[in-house]
């Protein structure tokens, strides 16, 4: 109840209080929100500095957006139960779902421009746990923080040389993938790059031992090489026709091989790599049976996510797979609201 | 009058208080994760799943509890669009503790997302991949969370007042301190 008598200029003071009480509440909303702190690298930010100049590519994924799905199986022989007790390690035949993709932002983009070939892969075990990734072929990354990804990505965007030039001497590390993308051998198929995981994850077997890990998938194909411009003759899309072709005459193949790092070891940094006698582990063969073009192919509405692991792996300090989920998420929920965008080939008729 | 309780019951003011905090816990971590790309997205994420799941449960046993136990009735002076103000924002309360959860996991399903929770508690899909019901659900779990918390602030705010300004019992009866001497009606 009011008490009679009560000083007016007390329930103002209260009054204030109140209103400060949500004043606060809500600027330290904000603040962690990002509202404030318009400096903070936000997904919302990384795709912004993926977007080329003539918009973002609606309804598609807004970086290695184009691709073709596959399916087939992972086939484990069982070495990697000594490494992680992850049930599609152990000794068995897994479905596989995947997608073979270009890192460009454009949809439509010719083939024999695109350096950056990749795959993104998802295995499920009998229970239906699900491992998924996303690797590309290139053996080292371009940059070893996703801050300087975001520089790298706003200085290749630039008209002005300089830009670059100011970009490589702040990040000296890109000389690795520089180096690669200017001399590494290019070649006519899908079949025929090998797909590195970059970041290490740490691998739990079921004594509870723990190992950081780094994976590739080493195609069984003979890698021939092709130079560009014999690869620009070919049309936009031969990549996806060749991989159609191959595969409806025979399944590929890649051998899955971890190495595990020594002690020391970087492996919070994917653009620098681990010595070559490091020790490597071949867990298993990946089997591409089918392709199936994205539009109403499976692997078109999954994310390939790399932080969906199952038990007995995990992230490690490579500050990577956290800022790939993160905007990996984002690009998920733009394309999913613009599905109409990227009709399916197939209407259901009435 | 003796049935009519003065209080909330216990277990119904203590649910109260862990599921505030935990409430005010997710608003925080819904906004903070959506904003950052750093290594504190992983943990931040588990836990608003985690958590999100388990104020599910609570909710609905808080549900069960008011239900069968009642609330201590609003002071007889309080003016009826106050009292009106009350009931609407008790009910859009719950009406998000039930809602918000359930859309949070409808998204993840509608994005083919495996939902695991810490510990490795999966929970299984209940609807299939789907661009529209995932954008749908998304877009609802992200306005009404700020709606939300707005409406814990208004919430917030009518608690202080009734606990500061009108001083009319009504804070004190859902108020975590053990109950302090009562005043001896002096009518």
């Amino acid at each position: 109840m009011n008490q009679p008598g009560r000083p007016e200029r007390s329930s103002l003071g209260w009054l204030i209080l109140i209103a400060a009480v949500l004043g606060g509440s809500a600027a330290a909303f904000a603040y962690t929100a990002g509202w404030l702190a318009p400096g903070r690298l936000t997904p919302d930010r990384m795709i912004a500095a993926l977007t080329p100049p003539s918009g973002p590519p609606l309804g598609h994924r807004r970086n290695h957006a184009k691709g073709i799905c596959f399916t087939g199986m992972f086939e484990a022989n069982g070495n990697g139960v000594e490494l992680s007790r992850a049930k599609v390690l152990v000794q068995g035949r897994y479905p596989v779902l995947g997608r073979f993709n270009l890192g460009t932002a454009d949809p439509n983009a010719v083939d024999a421009t695109v350096r950056v070939r990749g795959m993104g892969l998802q295995i499920s075990a009998a229970d239906g746990e699900e491992w998924r990734m996303a690797m590309i072929n290139p053996p080292v990354f371009a940059v070893s923080t996703p801050e300087a990804f975001h520089d790298l990505l706003v200085a290749a965007g630039k008209k002005d040389p300089e830009a670059m030039k100011a970009f490589t001497r702040a990040n000296p590390e890109f000389a690795s993938f520089a180096a690669w993308s200017k001399a590494a051998p290019w070649t006519g198929s899908y079949a025929e790059e090998p797909y590195n995981s970059l970041n290490s994850f740490v691998f739990t077997n079921a004594k509870g031992d723990e190992r950081a890990v780094r994976w590739s998938l080493v195609p069984t194909a003979e890698p021939t090489s092709i130079a560009q411009a014999e690869l620009e003759k070919r049309g936009p899309d031969f990549l996806e026709r060749e991989i159609t072709a191959r595969v409806q005459s025979a399944p590929q193949r890649w051998t899955m091989i971890t190495t595990l790092a020594d002690p020391g070891d970087p492996t919070a940094d994917p653009s620098r790599a681990w010595p070559e006698n490091r020790r490597k582990v071949q867990v298993g063969t990946l089997v591409v049976q089918r392709i199936e073009p994205e539009r109403d192919g499976p692997c078109r509405d999954i994310n390939f996510d790399p932080t969906v692991l199952p038990q007995g792996i995990r992230v490690s300090d490579d500050p990577f797979p956290a800022a790939r989920s993160s905007v990996y998420r984002k690009s998920y929920d733009l394309r999913a609201a613009e599905a109409s965008d990227y009709p399916r080939g197939e209407v259901a008729k009435p | 009058m003796s049935s009519v309780p003065h209080r909330f019951a216990p277990v119904q003011r203590l649910l109260h208080w862990l599921m505030a905090l935990c409430i005010i816990t997710m608003l925080f971590i819904g906004v903070g994760m959506v904003s950052t790309v750093t290594p504190e997205y992983l943990p931040l994420i588990l836990i608003h799943k985690t958590l999100g799941v388990a104020l599910l449960v609570l909710v609905l046993v808080r549900l069960a509890l008011r239900l069968h136990l009642g609330a201590p009735p609003l002071p007889a002076d309080l003016p009826p669009a106050i009292k009106l103000g009350a009931r609407l924002s008790h009910l859009l309360l719950y009406g998000l503790m039930i809602v918000m959860p359930l859309l949070g996991l409808g998204m993840l399903w509608a994005a083919a997302y495996p939902v695991v929770l810490y510990g490795g508690i999966e929970i299984p899909a209940l609807l299939p991949q789907s661009d529209r019901v995932h954008t749908l659900l998304w877009n609802t779990h992200v306005y009404l969370g700020l709606a939300f918390f707005a409406l814990v602030l208004l919430h917030l705010a009518a608690a202080l007042f009734h606990a500061l300004v009108r001083r009319d019992g009504v804070f004190a009866t859902i108020s975590p301190l053990p109950q302090r001497e009562r005043m001896k009606p002096t009518e």
